[in-house]
C-alpha cells in the first residue's frame, strides 16, 4: 500500500465506546505488595490455612523471578509497590435475585449492553458478573444445580467446595509457571469457577463478563474449569473496562482440566480500554491460559482481542492424552498505539494428537502485532498433527504485523503444517464496495470482517455477532 | 441523461483527459473505443468517483452535478460501474455483498430494505441472465474467481442494482468467445428505455453482440470522432492510427506523424 487516504485515518479514529466510570463506593487497600498484604487478601476472603499458604509459597517464587522480556513489546516499567491489590465493592447481603443488585452495577452492565434481565436476550446464558474483585451476581444458579454443575465465584468455591479447588488449583498453571502467573498467584482476589459432572453435557453456555472498575487496582482473576469425563461445556468470557488515564495492569490465570472423552471450549472477546491517539493510558494484559487435555478429550480456545494497551498472551493446550485435539482460533486488533504479543502452545505429549491453529491479527494506526506460537511434540508423541495458519492484515503504512513460530518436534512421525500470508486492505477494496452504494465504514468493516470469518465461525452465535459489532466499532468512528 | 462538457482529468502531473463531451439520452448505448492509453478508463473511474483524481469540467446526471458527490452517493444516483479488473474480497461471501450493496443504495435513497427473502428472487433472476450457477452467490467476492467469471459477477452485479447509467469498462478483456457470448446476452437483456449504457472497449468484438447506438473514438484524452455502429467496423479494418495522427494537444506526435 502506498498512501493511506485521510478518510481511512479518520476511520481508525473510533474514540472508546465504552469509556466511562461508575462510582461504587470502594472497599480498597493502600497501594503496595508485601507478605502482609497477601494476608490481608487471604484474611479478607476468610480463606482457608492451605491457600493462604500456596499465596505466600507463590508471592515467595514471584519475588525471585525476573520479568518477561522476550515479547516484541514496548512496556513501560511497571511499579508493582504502586498498585492496590484488593478492592471490593462494599459488603452487601446475599442476593435472592436481580432486583436486588446495586442499580449503578446494572446501570453500567446496561452501558456495555451487557443484559443481565434473566427472561432477556441472554435467556440461555448464566453470568456470573464480576465487578473488580467480588462477583456479585450469579444467575441460573438453580438450573444448573439441578444438573449438577457447579458454576459461581472463585471464593464461593474456595469455602464450598474445598477439596475441588485443592485438587485442581495450579495443576495446569504452576505459580512457578512464569513472573505474572506467580504474581496472580499471590495476590489473586476473586474469578470463576466450574465443575461439569461426568458425563454431563453442560445445559446452557456459562458467561463472565469481568470488569475493571476502580482506578489503580490491578485485577487479578483466577478462573477453574474442570469438565470430568464425558462432559462439556461452553465457556464465554467477555471485557470491557471504563476509560483510565493510569495504565492498569490485569494479570490472570485461566486454567482447564478436560478429563477423558470431555469438551471445553472457552471463548473470550476482549474490549479493554486501549489507550488514547498517543498510547496513554490502557490496560496492560498479561494472561496465562492453559488446559490439560487428557485421552480423547477437546479443549478449543476461541479469542476476539480488540483492546487492551498491551496484550501478552497464548492460550495453551497440553494435549496430553492419547487422540486429544487442541484448538486455537484468534483474532487479534492493534489500532493506535496498541501493541499485541499473542499467540498459543499446542504441547503434544499423547500418541495421535491433533491441534489446529487459526491466527488472524490485524494491524491499523500504529498498531503492533505479533504471532508467537509454539508447536512442540515430544517423543512420545506418535503420530502427532499440527495445522497452523497466521494471516495478518495490514490497514495503513504505520503498522507491522510480525509472525513468530516456533515449531520442535522430537518424533519423526509428526507432521506439522505451517501457512502464513499477509495483505493489506487496499484502497481499492474500499473504492469497489462504495461504487456498489457502501460508505466507507461499512466497506470497511465489512473487509476485516470477511478477514476473521474463520474465526467468527467458531463463536457462538450471540457471541459472533457482538465480536463482528466490536471489531466494527474498534476500527470505525461509528460512535454511539 | 448523462451531460459530460469540457472535462479533464489529470492524475498527478498527467493529463489524461483533456476535454472530453459526451451525451448520453436515456435508453441509449454509447460505445468508446479507443487504443491503450487514450483514457478510456480514466473516464469511467471519473464518473464513478476514484479518489487522487483532479479532475475540471462538467459531469451530471439527469441534473445532478456528479463530480461533488462521493462514490457512494453517486452509485445512490443510479451510476454503476463494471470494473475491468472486479476487486476480491475474501471472506465476504457474494450474496451478502450483493444485499448489503442493494441496501446501501435504497437506504440513500429512502427505500424499504428488501428481506433475506426478495433479495434470493431478485438475485435467482439475475444469475439466470449471466448463467451462472447459484453456488456462485456462497463463494468469496471475486476470491479464486476465473476472469470470466468475474467479469460475469460484474453483470450479475448491475442487474441487481438496475442502475440508471452503467459504465462498462472493458468488460470484454480477457473473455473467451463464450463468456462473451453470456455477458453480451446480460448487457442486451438489461438495456432499456429508462437505462443508458456507456460501453467502454478496446475491440470492436464485443459491439458484434452489443449494437451501440452511438460509437466514439477516444484518442489522448479526447473524442476524435464520433459516429453510428459502422464506425466500429471501420476501427476494426483501419485501426487508430488515422486518429493518432490528427490527434490535438500532442504536437510532437502529430508532428511527427505529419512528417512521415
Amino acid at each position: 500500500m502506498t498512501s493511506q487516504s485521510p478518510v481511512i485515518e479518520e476511520l481508525l479514529d473510533g474514540s472508546y465506546e465504552y469509556g466511562f466510570s461508575t462510582d461504587l463506593d470502594t472497599d480498597i487497600a493502600p497501594p503496595g505488595l508485601n507478605e502482609d498484604v497477601v494476608r490481608l487478601i487471604s484474611a479478607k476472603k476468610g480463606e482457608p490455612e492451605w491457600l493462604l499458604e500456596w499465596r505466600l509459597k507463590a508471592f515467595a517464587a514471584w519475588q525471585a523471578m525476573d520479568e518477561p522480556d522476550w515479547a516484541k513489546l514496548d512496556i513501560e516499567p511497571i511499579d508493582y509497590q504502586s498498585i492496590s491489590y484488593w478492592a471490593a465493592p462494599k459488603p452487601k447481603p446475599t442476593l435472592d435475585s436481580m432486583d436486588d443488585v446495586d442499580p449503578e452495577i446494572r446501570e453500567m452492565f446496561d452501558k456495555l449492553g451487557i443484559p443481565l434481565h434473566e427472561q432477556k436476550m441472554l435467556s440461555n446464558v448464566a453470568i456470573d458478573a464480576v465487578v473488580d474483585s467480588v462477583s456479585v451476581t450469579t444467575t441460573f444458579k438453580a438450573t444448573l444445580a439441578e444438573a449438577g454443575v457447579i458454576f459461581c465465584s472463585f471464593s464461593e468455591a474456595v469455602r464450598e467446595h474445598p477439596d475441588l479447588v485443592r485438587e485442581h488449583l495450579g495443576s495446569v498453571v504452576p505459580f512457578r509457571d512464569n513472573y505474572f502467573a506467580a504474581l496472580n498467584s499471590a495476590v489473586f482476589s476473586d474469578g470463576s469457577f466450574c465443575y461439569i459432572p461426568t458425563g454431563v453435557r453442560c445445559p446452557m453456555e456459562l458467561s463472565t463478563y469481568f470488569r475493571i472498575n476502580s482506578q489503580n487496582t490491578g485485577q487479578f482473576e483466577r478462573t477453574l474449569i474442570v469438565a470430568e469425563d464425558d462432559s462439556y461445556v461452553s465457556y464465554l468470557e467477555g471485557c470491557t473496562a471504563p476509560m483510565r488515564d493510569e495504565n492498569q495492569l490485569h494479570a490472570a490465570v485461566v486454567e482447564l482440566v478436560a478429563k477423558d472423552r470431555a469438551t471445553i471450549k472457552y471463548s473470550t472477546v476482549q474490549n479493554w480500554y486501549p489507550g488514547d491517539d498517543n498510547g496513554v493510558g490502557g490496560i496492560y494484559n498479561f494472561v496465562t491460559k492453559r488446559g490439560r487435555a487428557h485421552t480423547d478429550a477437546k479443549i478449543s480456545w476461541t479469542q476476539v482481542e480488540t483492546g487492551s494497551a498491551i496484550t501478552w498472551k497464548y492460550p495453551s493446550v497440553i494435549l496430553q492424552g492419547d487422540r486429544s485435539v487442541g484448538e486455537f482460533y484468534s483474532v487479534a486488533l492493534s489500532n493506535k498505539r496498541q501493541q499485541a504479543d499473542t499467540g498459543t502452545k499446542m504441547v503434544h505429549i499423547g500418541a495421535d494428537t491433533s491441534s489446529t491453529v487459526i491466527s488472524k491479527g490485524i494491524s491499523a494506526g500504529h498498531g503492533r502485532n505479533t504471532y508467537r506460537g509454539l508447536v512442540k511434540m515430544l517423543r512420545s508423541a506418535d503420530n502427532a498433527r499440527n495445522y497452523t495458519q497466521c494471516d495478518s492484515l495490514l490497514i495503513g503504512k504505520e503498522c507491522a504485523a510480525n509472525t513468530i513460530p516456533y515449531i520442535e518436534v522430537k518424533n519423526p512421525t509428526g507432521q506439522v503444517e505451517h501457512e502464513a500470508s499477509t495483505s493489506t486492505v487496499g484502497e481499492d477494496q474500499l473504492y469497489y464496495c462504495r461504487q456498489r452504494g457502501m460508505t466507507e465504514e461499512d466497506a470497511m468493516a465489512m473487509i476485516v470482517n470477511g478477514f476473521c470469518r474463520e474465526v467468527f465461525g467458531e463463536l457462538p452465535m450471540e457471541f459472533a455477532v457482538e465480536a463482528q459489532r466490536l471489531l466494527s466499532v474498534s476500527l470505525e468512528g461509528s460512535v454511539g | 441523461m448523462l451531460h459530460v462538457e469540457n472535462l479533464t482529468v489529470s492524475i498527478g502531473d498527467k493529463r489524461i483527459l483533456r476535454g472530453l463531451d459526451l451525451d448520453v439520452r436515456p435508453g441509449e448505448v454509447h460505445a468508446i473505443m479507443g487504443p491503450n492509453g487514450s483514457g478510456k478508463s480514466t473516464f469511467a473511474h471519473a464518473l464513478a468517483g476514484r479518489e487522487g483524481y483532479d479532475v475540471g469540467g462538467t459531469a451530471t446526471l439527469d441534473g445532478a452535478d456528479l463530480l461533488e458527490m462521493e462514490p457512494e452517493e453517486r452509485a445512490a444516483a443510479g451510476v454503476f460501474m463494471g470494473f475491468q479488473y472486479p476487486v476480491e474480497i475474501p471472506g465476504v461471501n457474494n450474496m451478502y455483498f450483493l444485499r448489503t450493496a442493494l441496501n446501501s443504495v435504497r437506504q440513500a435513497r429512502g427505500e424499504d430494505e428488501v428481506s433475506a427473502r426478495e433479495f434470493l428472487e431478485v438475485a435467482k433472476r439475475a444469475m439466470q441472465l449471466v448463467d451462472m450457477n447459484p453456488d456462485f452467490l456462497q463463494r468469496s467476492v471475486n476470491a479464486g474467481f476465473s476472469g470470466g467469471e468475474k467479469k460475469r459477477n460484474e453483470i450479475l452485479q448491475m442487474a441487481v442494482m438496475e442502475p440508471r447509467l452503467a459504465v462498462l469498462d472493458e468488460t470484454d478483456s480477457g473473455l473467451d468467445i463464450d463468456a462473451l457470448k453470456v455477458v453480451a446476452s446480460g448487457v442486451h437483456a438489461l438495456r432499456g428505455p429508462e437505462r443508458s449504457m456507456v460501453v467502454i472497449t478496446h475491440y470492436q468484438r464485443l459491439l458484434e453482440y452489443i449494437t451501440p447506438d452511438f460509437v466514439h473514438v477516444l484518442v489522448d484524452g479526447r473524442i476524435v470522432e464520433s459516429g453510428d455502429s459502422s464506425l466500429a467496423l471501420h476501427l476494426d479494418d483501419h485501426g487508430y492510427a488515422q486518429f493518432l495522427a490528427v490527434a490535438p494537444g500532442d504536437e510532437q506526435r502529430s508532428l511527427a506523424a505529419t512528417r512521415s
